[in-house]
């Protein structure tokens, strides 16, 4: 995480001059080195960087060069939003993508599971914003039940605002979490398909079949098992994936989310929205390494359990 | 028997990898595809009449007119106009000849930065290998759509715009390349340990072969295989990239578009009826992306020992 | 009256440019309360026939004739239906251990699927089956290990469990894949001895399929000989060990090693080379044969070696001490010979001694220089010349990318860079010719060879820098035993014209007999004797060296 820090805080200070962004041309020299003094850009950089990771852990990025307004503000307005998507999304790839990964592993030859790779290659072939395009126009334009932009009404909840309690709302997110979400299914499903493929290969599985378990059995309870241990890591890394390729899906739909207010800030060099957004990012995917490893813990039982090292 | 008496041609057609070449149809169809629309691009020149980028030979009188076989088609713009009166047709192609370019040259910045890397950090283990890998750990979690970005966000912040907009091909291809290192570097150190327990290799160190020699005439060649096919794929991605980042506009400058900033200019009329300004290019980058992920899937499927 | 009758059995296996007739109109019997020893080398069938009594068999083979008929039954009659006779009926255990049990569930579990899988028992009944089942295959404690999983076992103890799976519905015929190969010396005899009991006190039928002559010789009641997919005989074991009829049944027999005695080379009948002088050595005539002095080539003084498990060491439980304060010599052109169980370390001081690390501390000397001292490669270069290595697995041996000429080529220009194509092609030919390979042999990839001959390129390309110290680490090991006989046999004769000294690892008690002059034997890092062979085999003074030597399987045993 300092890591990250460090690096968001390297592009603060040393990309562009800070004042030079935020103030208009007109304003004088004098001026200028005031606003640097209140700054405290003129401090030595260890000092800068302490400060910056303070404020940082108190939520404060700083102001937007460009909007005027507090970045951390800025942040919590459009953080459910996206959210939310990202989370909806997973969800769908998630589950699609297991269910189809495990019918191509199992029924290796049949035509069905011939198709179902051919679209899903034709999944990972089409941008997402191209498919994003491709369901505005169909949905929207041709078909128009679906709306083309926007979140729909949303219900305040604290701080939270949420879409999900409102037709409008869950209509507006059909569109975009299925786009997002179709990048993430294609790569699920190929990756659970090889797993599943490679564990019915396996002697244990040769054995089970020896002993004259059922062949249903064994798909399900054997070769599911131990086929889901690296989906589980692999998923969560692209929750992270999934959070980046959100900035992409909330362009085409204009969905008010924080990889929207990326983009912008990367065309206007927004540095305090840039490293903001990146020190989010970090925490998001620290987070997820770490609930990962915890349940690693539990379906794993080589890690909870210590093994005998004598030789019996 | 005397192989020697073989030649080149008939080796190859012997071996395993033709044979199921000819058998697979996908993989024929992807390699014919990705063939002509290779040639077409870097021949562009000699395949289209028109150029797009000629301003004196466009005529706005021609802008908006649709592909040639609807009503108010022209037969000479195959694929319709835009609103600037180019021909489609022309523009993609020109079009997707950045974007091969860009493609290309992201790959093999990434190939050759992330197999050295790979390579010699699962050679020499120890604390450089630890510091590779968890470098690529860290950078892996980032996922590369990101990457580039901040890359080209930190780009324009450090070079004026002018400069910026002569140099957004270098940089863009630098981001691409930076974001896809870590795949080749992973791929490459985890063959590299296979490879590295072998006798063989214990047999050259203790002939006394010296360390690079082992790395180059032995270990390379036996790890190109997972390489080529993570480097297909990726060459898919990077090209996938690149229009993506070019449809958000911050990839190439508007002065030499490339399809996905194609695409991005064409969303805009597509409200407006004139859909084929955007479709097109769309198709095109799509059917060549496919092409080469059925290429690369095929690959990975014939070239992995444990699945047959 | 037989209880399993194999009738006309074939399986075949359709490959892109051929079909490989794996098992080919195999017939035999085997009755209650008797074990039928079914041996045959790599390619023979054994295993193929194994699977196919239940139908195991995965694409692209396919049972194409024949049936099993089951204490009077077809079982073939409705091939897909087979699955009712699996486990219920017949048995089937495979070579390891650790691959045939499902890492994520317990061995309760496993055990209570199939128990719940054939008999009508609740959840109750059927552990009271499966703790009773766990205790008479050997395992103590065994109500609180049925909730245990399977790494928690070690490698014996996982078999005994692998074996319970197999009998837990009762089947009456057990058809054990080699269940010995993976294990240790010490707990393969135990396993074996188990196998033996449940055989007599559950009346079963067992094929126990091999092809280690003295696990033949020390369980088996009937023997089936298989070659390329052939029964070539069959009949008692004491008829086939002391009186086979058939050629390849004899030559089998003579290749194994004898436990009892010493012999100066392998008899091959089959081959038809001169068994009285093997080998034309051609680079004889280029050799700086060196005149033998009893001078120790290579001292070993109190040599350590500890390894860390994994990166992420937290605890020093994680170091692991491979080699112990071990200290030998050996004498120029004598035969020495490193014997233990696998853990004892032998591998790691073979890789000590030819430099592919160094030791934790000690020293080691090689013509009174002090080579783990040397850190200049220059200086290290001229040691590596003198001091080759042969390995175990013969196909990681050799890259395959190389042709075989490149492969022999890579010492002999890196050590005479200055050396002309002309000569250095005449070399390689040579060095083929010493080693039984043809000159052609050369411009072919090392895929084309076979288990056997790829050891030969091997010890060709060692001995490109005419070495005076040749390591071989299991060299014969993956080999069947007939091709080891030859590659044997081929080692002697060089030792003898050439002049060299031989550091020779092995936990194959009957060929360290054969080959070496003095044993040292090994245990957990630590070396427990060391003395002329005949006096080791003849009076061990050390307990382990007891033991082994009790435990080793011996192909002899028959005549007891």
């Amino acid at each position: 995480m300092l890591v990250v820090a460090f690096v968001s805080f390297s592009l603060f200070t040393f990309v562009g001059d800070p004042v030079n962004n935020m103030v208009g041309e007109e304003t004088s020299d004098l001026e200028r080195a005031e606003i640097r003094e209140t700054l405290g850009l003129n401090d030595p950089i260890p000092v800068q960087f302490t400060r910056f990771v303070r404020n940082a852990s108190k939520g404060n990025f700083g102001i937007s060069y460009q909007l005027r307004r507090p970045v951390s503000e800025l942040i919590s307005e459009r953080l459910p939003a996206t959210l939310e998507l990202v989370f909806i999304s997973s969800l769908i790839a998630l589950v699609c993508g297991t269910l189809l990964g495990v019918y191509t592993g199992i029924n290796r030859k049949s035509f069905v599971s011939d198709i179902i790779l051919a679209v899903s290659l034709l999944g990972v072939s089409l941008p997402t914003f191209v498919i994003g395009i491709l369901f505005i126009y169909l949905f929207a334009v041709i078909l128009g039940i679906l709306p083309s932009f926007g979140r729909g009404e949303v219900v305040n909840i604290g701080f939270w605002t949420t879409g999900l309690l409102t037709i409008s709302g869950l209509k507006a997110i059909i569109l975009p979490s299925v786009t997002l979400s179709l990048f993430q299914m294609t790569y699920i499903i190929r990756l659970v398909r090889a797993e599943m493929m490679e564990i019915l290969q396996t002697d244990y599985i040769k054995f089970a079949r020896a002993r004259g378990i059922s062949e249903k059995s064994i798909q399900y309870k054997h070769a599911l098992k131990n086929g889901l241990i690296p989906v589980i890591t692999i998923a969560g890394i692209n929750i992270g994936t999934l959070v980046a390729f959100s900035i992409i899906t909330e362009t085409v739909f204009q969905w008010p989310g924080m990889g929207f207010l990326f983009i912008q800030a990367v065309k206007f060099v927004d540095i305090p929205i840039m490293s903001a957004y990146l020190v989010f990012i970090a925490f998001i995917f620290v987070m997820i390494n770490f609930i990962v490893d915890i349940l690693y813990y539990f379906i794993d039982p080589r890690i909870r359990v210590k093994s005998e090292s004598a030789n019996g | 028997m005397d192989n020697q008496n073989l030649s080149f041609i008939d080796k190859i057609i012997d071996s395993d990898i033709y044979f199921a070449f000819i058998k697979s149809p996908t993989a024929i169809i992807s390699t014919v595809i990705l063939i002509i629309i290779f040639f077409c691009s870097f021949f562009v020149e000699l395949v289209t009449p028109f150029n797009p980028f000629d301003p004196s030979s466009l005529d706005l009188m021609e802008a908006f007119t649709p592909p040639s076989w609807s009503e108010d088609g022209m037969s000479k713009f195959l694929l319709g106009t835009d609103g600037q009166g180019r021909d489609m047709l022309s523009t993609i192609l020109y079009g997707s000849r950045i974007s091969l370019i860009v493609g290309f040259a992201a790959i093999l910045f990434s190939l050759i930065l992330g197999v050295s890397l790979g390579l010699t950090a699962g050679y020499f283990g120890g604390k450089y290998e630890m510091v590779v890998m968890r470098i690529t750990d860290v950078q892996l979690t980032v996922p590369s759509i990101l990457m580039a970005l901040l890359v080209d966000g930190i780009a324009r912040g450090v070079i004026s715009k002018e400069l910026h907009d002569e140099m957004a091909i270098y940089v863009l291809i630098f981001a691409i390349g930076i974001s896809e290192w870590p795949q080749f570097a992973r791929v490459s150190r985890a063959a590299t340990l296979v490879e590295k327990n072998k006798d063989y290799i214990s047999a050259s160190t203790i002939i006394g072969v010296p360390n690079i020699k082992i790395m180059f005439k032995h270990i390379l060649p036996n790890i190109l295989r997972p390489i080529l096919v993570i480097g297909t794929i990726g060459l898919a991605l990077a090209i996938i990239a690149e229009s993506t980042l070019s449809f958000l506009g911050v990839g190439v400058p508007p002065t030499t578009p490339s399809l996905g900033t194609l695409i991005r200019i064409g969303n805009d009329f597509l409200f407006s009826g004139e859909w084929w300004i955007t479709f097109f290019p769309a198709i095109f980058l799509v059917i060549l992306a496919f092409s080469i992920n059925l290429l690369g899937d095929w690959m990975r499927d014939t070239l992995n020992p444990k699945l047959n | 009256m037989s209880f399993l009758k194999i009738d006309n059995l074939s399986v075949n296996y359709r490959m892109r440019k051929e079909t490989v007739y794996a098992v080919k109109n195999i017939n035999f019997d085997v009755k209650k309360g008797e074990i039928l020893g079914l041996v045959g080398e790599s390619g023979s069938g054994k295993s193929t026939l194994g699977n196919a009594i239940i139908n195991l068999i995965d694409e692209p083979g396919k049972i194409s004739n024949g049936k099993v008929v089951l204490d009077g039954i077809n079982i073939y009659e409705n091939l897909k239906d087979i699955q009712k006779y699996r486990g219920k009926k017949i048995g089937l255990i495979f070579q390891d251990p650790q691959t045939s049990l499902n890492p994520l569930l317990t061995i309760g579990e496993q055990l209570i699927e199939t128990i719940q899988t054939h008999l009508d028992l609740d959840f109750k009944d059927s552990k009271k089956r499966a703790i009773n089942l766990l205790q008479e295959v050997g395992i103590k404690d065994a109500e609180n290990r049925f909730d245990n999983y399977p790494h928690q076992f070690s490698g014996g103890m996982r078999q005994r469990v692998v074996i319970s799976l197999a009998l837990c519905c009762e089947p009456e015929l057990l058809i054990a894949d080699e269940p010995t190969t993976a294990l240790d010396v010490s707990i393969q005899s135990q396993i074996l001895e188990l196998i033996k009991t449940l055989t007599k006190e559950r009346n079963l039928a067992v094929i126990l399929i091999t092809h280690d002559m003295g696990v033949i010789s020390e369980t088996a009641d009937r023997v089936a000989v298989m070659k390329d997919g052939d029964l070539v005989e069959i009949g008692t074991t004491k008829e086939i060990l002391t009186n086979p009829k058939e050629i390849y049944t004899k030559s089998l027999i003579s290749s194994v090693p004898p436990t009892n005695k010493k012999i100066s080379r392998f008899k091959i009948i089959e081959k038809k080379e001169n068994s009285e002088r093997g080998v034309n050595i051609k680079i004889l005539d280029r050799w700086n044969k060196k005149k033998l002095t009893s001078q120790n080539l290579i001292e070993v003084k109190n040599i350590k070696k500890t390894f860390q498990e994994g990166m992420f060491t937290e605890t020093s439980k994680n170091t692991v001490m491979a080699v112990d304060d071990v200290s030998f010599a050996v004498k120029e052109g004598e035969s020495f010979g490193l014997v233990g169980e696998s853990g004892s370390g032998k591998s790691t001081i073979a890789k000590m001694i030819v430099n592919l690390f160094k030791p934790s501390s000690g020293e080691i000397f090689f013509d009174n220089v002090c080579i783990t001292k040397i850190k200049r490669n220059k200086e290290m270069m001229n040691f590596r010349k003198q001091i080759q290595m042969i390995f175990q697995d013969p196909y990681s041996s050799l890259n395959g990318r190389l042709k075989v000429q490149d492969i022999i080529a890579e010492p002999i220009k890196l050590h005479n860079p200055t050396i002309t194509n002309n000569d250095l092609n005449n070399y390689i030919n040579d060095l083929l010719e010493s080693v039984e390979l043809s000159k052609k042999s050369s411009i072919r990839y090392s895929h084309e060879f076979s288990g056997g001959q790829r050891q030969r390129i091997s010890i060709a390309r060692a001995l490109a820098t005419q070495p005076r110290l040749l390591v071989c680490d299991e060299p014969t090991s993956a080999l069947d035993v007939s091709i080891q006989a030859q590659i044997l046999n081929l080692l002697k004769d060089l030792q003898e014209q050439l002049n060299l000294t031989i550091l020779f690892i092995s936990h194959d008690l009957p060929v360290v007999r054969q080959m070496c002059d003095r044993i040292g034997v090994l245990r957990n890092g630590k070396l427990c004797e060391v003395s002329d062979t005949e006096k080791l085999f003849l009076e061990p003074k050390h307990e382990y060296s007891k033991e082994l030597l009790r435990l080793m399987p011996k192909i002899e045993s028959i005549y007891n």
